[in-house]
């Protein structure tokens, strides 16, 4: 194809965008698009099996008979999550072997939040209130974005979350309703991952790499700085509501932006975690790996099974 | 209680799914792919399920204020009531379905005479739960099946569990006290009968697998009655852990 063609194609592939068209598999693509599209929609992929783990880490504790069902649900909906994101992006021409190679490699990234730790009950309910909470503001704009696959695997992810949401908070009012003993476990939960859930929503605005083309390609439809202030002034009202405290000296109402102003996050401790040094980065990629090792001989023996029956299944149609 | 021996019996059903249930949830984040994975998951959730079904049957029958996370999580591991077979550990996968399918073959089995039972509650639950054993069933035969006829590696490890293994299946087939009272009130399962069946089914299955069926006549028992291997401890200390150390709570 001659450069001029090329720049023919990419100006309709545009226009079609502005005109909120969906962009599908078989379609015409900039490489640009379908590489930034693997690399967005894989290490949303890995965010959900990795948050599998923390989360997981409570299944064979829960408090309740009730609480556990629920937390398993939970857990296997982000499997399932993960399961479909990896198939979308399969549609973009990688494997997902390729794509786990990138997760162990350390090569593709997943979610910092899930390399902190779940040490009580409680972070159950804060990772379901504030991480689920995070996650959906973020994604609730990706069920409009421009890539056929990816926008409607964000619907169902979308519904599953918000459900995900309620329950985490529902856990959290309990706790807070509960003995002193459980409204401080509550409160400890809510101390330790509030900054954290923060962070979620991405670097402020003047250092984020990707947001203009982002924005253009509707992967990203409002900047991270306004998504935070979104997430802070819809989170604030619902601590207040359960009598717990947001830990934030600076959190005050600001009349006349009809917002909160906020204190200032330690972008310090976010880098490091990035980087690969927070509390559990070792340790989630450990048992990623790990299962994806211990695994191998099983997934060799479905293959050979696979293919002996079909062998037996061709002989016999001789 | 007035009705003691029914209280024990539903205990003995559902002490299978609660500890196979825990242990299954033990692997969730951890499976060979992602579809097993979500499979053990919901095998997982399937039984705490009927759990939940059986103990909150259990605690009206007690007629007292315990709940059904009473009878779950406050017994003594002396109380627990499961056969030694679902607390064996995940030694590996094909410890985990070697386990699964030969519990699987005898609880649907169990499943289609409990839904006979002349105790209209029992029979429900076990009318509810039989679309779901069926499920495990098939799920964890197919993977005897692959793991057995598929490479050398996986042969060696499935019979080497089913080898271990065996030895735990003979006491599906016990009766407690408990049980030979509710079978003579038409309300229980007469589990000696279902032993020929059983074992024909497994031996097949095992064949069509490319396994060895093993030739020992040594089994153990004693869980029925709560002597339980050392497994079961360390088992309950995690699914008693919250309602251990934060007593009378609402969660």
């Amino acid at each position: 194809m001659s450069e001029e063609q090329i720049k023919n194609l990419e100006k309709q592939f545009e226009e079609r965008i502005a005109r909120d068209e969906k962009i599908e598999p078989k379609d015409w693509m900039p490489e640009k698009y379908r590489k930034t599209h693997i690399r967005q929609m894989s290490q949303h992929a890995h965010s959900e099996i990795v948050g599998m783990l923390p989360e997981g880490n409570w299944i064979t504790r829960a408090p309740s008979l009730r609480r556990k069902v629920a937390l398993l649900a939970k857990v296997q909906d982000e499997a399932g999550h993960g399961l479909y994101l990896y198939s979308a992006t399969e549609t973009l021409g990688v494997s997902r072997d390729e794509l786990y190679e990138q997760l162990h490699s350390g090569k593709a990234k997943y979610s910092s939040i899930f390399n902190y730790p779940t040490i009580t009950w409680a972070d159950m309910g804060a990772i379901g209130w504030l991480v689920d909470g995070a996650a959906i503001i973020n994604q609730v704009p990706l069920c409009n974005t421009s890539y056929g696959p990816y926008a409607r695997a964000m619907i169902r992810v979308c519904k599953e979350e918000s459900f995900h949401q309620r329950q985490g908070y529902e856990i959290m009012m309990k706790l807070a309703k509960g003995t002193p003993e459980q409204k401080e476990m509550a409160q400890d939960a809510l101390n330790r991952w509030w900054w954290p859930s923060l962070m979620m929503l991405g670097p402020t605005d003047d250092v984020s790499v990707h947001t203009e083309q982002s924005m253009k390609w509707k992967l990203k439809r409002k900047s991270n700085d306004d998504l935070r202030q979104q997430f802070i002034d819809q989170t604030v009202p619902q601590a207040d509501l359960i009598g717990l405290t947001i830990p934030d000296p600076d959190l005050k109402w600001n009349e006349e932006r009809q917002s909160y102003d906020f204190g200032e996050i330690d972008w310090d401790e976010f880098w490091q975690v990035v980087k690969g040094h927070g509390p559990c980065n070792k340790e989630r990629m450990k048992a990623r790996v790990g299962a994806w090792e211990r695994g191998e001989w099983v997934r060799d023996a479905a293959m050979a099974h696979a293919e002996k029956k079909q062998k037996r299944q061709e002989k016999q149609a001789v | 209680m007035k009705n003691e021996n029914l209280y024990n019996y539903i205990l003995g059903i559902a002490d299978n799914s609660l500890i196979l249930g825990q242990r299954m949830g033990e692997l969730c984040g951890h499976g060979p792919t992602l579809e097993t994975d979500i499979a053990c998951t919901n095998i997982s959730l399937d039984l705490f399920g009927q759990v939940r079904s059986y103990y909150q049957y259990a605690a009206k029958i007690a007629g007292d204020d315990r709940t059904e996370d009473d009878i779950a999580m406050l017994r003594k591991e002396r109380e627990y009531k499961n056969v030694l077979l679902v607390e064996q550990p995940n030694t590996d996968f094909a410890y985990t379905i070697g386990r699964q399918f030969l519990f699987d073959v005898y609880h649907l089995a169990f499943l289609a005479e409990l839904q006979k039972s002349n105790d209209l509650t029992l029979s429900a639950i076990a009318n509810k739960c039989i679309k779901e054993v069926s499920y495990h069933e098939r799920f964890s035969s197919d993977w005897v099946k692959r793991l057995g006829d598929g490479t050398e590696e996986s042969n060696q490890k499935m019979q080497a569990a089913i080898n271990d293994l065996w030895t735990y299946t003979d006491e599906l087939f016990h009766q407690t006290e408990a049980d030979k009272a509710m079978v003579a009130e038409g309300v229980g399962v007469d589990v000696t009968q279902l032993k020929e069946k059983y074992y024909k089914q497994v031996n097949e299955l095992l064949k069509e697998a490319n396994l060895e069926i093993p030739e020992s006549k040594w089994f153990q028992k004693g869980g029925k009655e709560g002597i339980h291997t050392e497994h079961l401890g360390y088992l309950l200390s995690d699914l008693q852990y919250m309602q251990r150390t934060y007593p009378n709570m609402e969660w």
